[in-house]
């Protein structure tokens, strides 16, 4: 996030210390790739920003406006961002 | 009456006043579905209306109750952008929204080392708190470019905002 107004087109619904978000976040670096990362609140039945996105309130999700992808679950996350960033695109 | 309390003078800042560009930051912003980092340039640009920026003490304490209850009461929202920075946690933050009945009409910065306060030159120790500064209470009205439109800031302590010459600058 920079003063510029730029927005990252990745945006990454994440919970603070939740090691399946950090496995994204590991990717999402792997590949150099920026993203916005928005906080969700720990209680489950409270994630309503996520469940408008997804459909389910789980957490990571990512939005990507690169290719208007919205997704959750982290394998699922992680074979995508391979298949679009990773080597083998 | 005599009442037998003190009020605190506090010394005298050097701090933004109408006409300078309100120094600019980064921190998270606590809504009620998610926090994310945003700076307050990009907070300012977004909005159509003034950025009414209201530091205040930390969440649970009761001049952040009282300051919000009177910002919501008297509907600030629906004439400006309205932005709280306090030294509290965004799980705090979280709360306060919520216990303020605040969500949707507010946004507020956490910002824990107090470098915002530092910045505007409002900080203050808090005594009997080893380690812990805060803002002192204070009020910005921000215009698109961040230009200082409107200051206030507390002389003493406890202070609240003359929320009319507030409301008048909106």
């Amino acid at each position: 996030m920079t003063d510029s107004g730029e927005t990252p087109a990745i945006t990454l619904y994440r919970l603070q210390a939740c090691p399946f978000c950090e496995r994204v976040v590991r990717k999402l670096a792997d590949y150099g790739l920026d993203y916005q990362s928005r906080f969700v609140e720990p209680m489950h039945s409270d994630r309503n920003a996520v469940k408008r996105l997804t459909g389910a309130r789980t957490v990571p999700a990512i939005v990507d406006e690169n290719t208007g992808v919205t997704m959750s679950e982290s394998g699922n996350i992680v074979e995508y961002l391979d298949k679009t960033y990773g080597s083998g695109r | 009456m005599e009442l037998d309390f003190d009020i605190i003078d506090l010394p005298d800042t050097d701090h933004p006043t109408a006409g300078d560009e309100a120094p600019g930051f980064t921190g998270p912003l606590v809504t009620d579905e998610y926090w994310e980092d945003a700076s307050l340039a990009d907070v300012c640009a977004d909005s159509d209306d003034p950025v009414l920026l209201l530091f205040h003490a930390m969440d649970g304490a009761f001049p952040a109750t009282y300051l919000w209850n009177e910002v919501r009461d008297r509907g600030f929202h629906e004439a400006a952008t309205v932005v709280g920075v306090s030294i509290s946690t965004p799980y705090a933050h979280k709360d306060l929204l919520e216990e303020r009945g605040i969500e949707g009409q507010a946004r507020l910065f956490s910002d824990p080392k107090n470098g915002v306060a530092e910045a505007y030159g409002i900080d203050m120790e808090l005594d009997g708190m080893e380690g812990v500064a805060e803002p002192r209470p204070a009020v910005f009205v921000l215009g698109a470019d961040r230009t200082v439109e409107y200051a206030w800031v507390g002389e003493e302590w406890p202070a609240f905002p003359d929320y009319d010459a507030v409301e008048a600058q909106l």
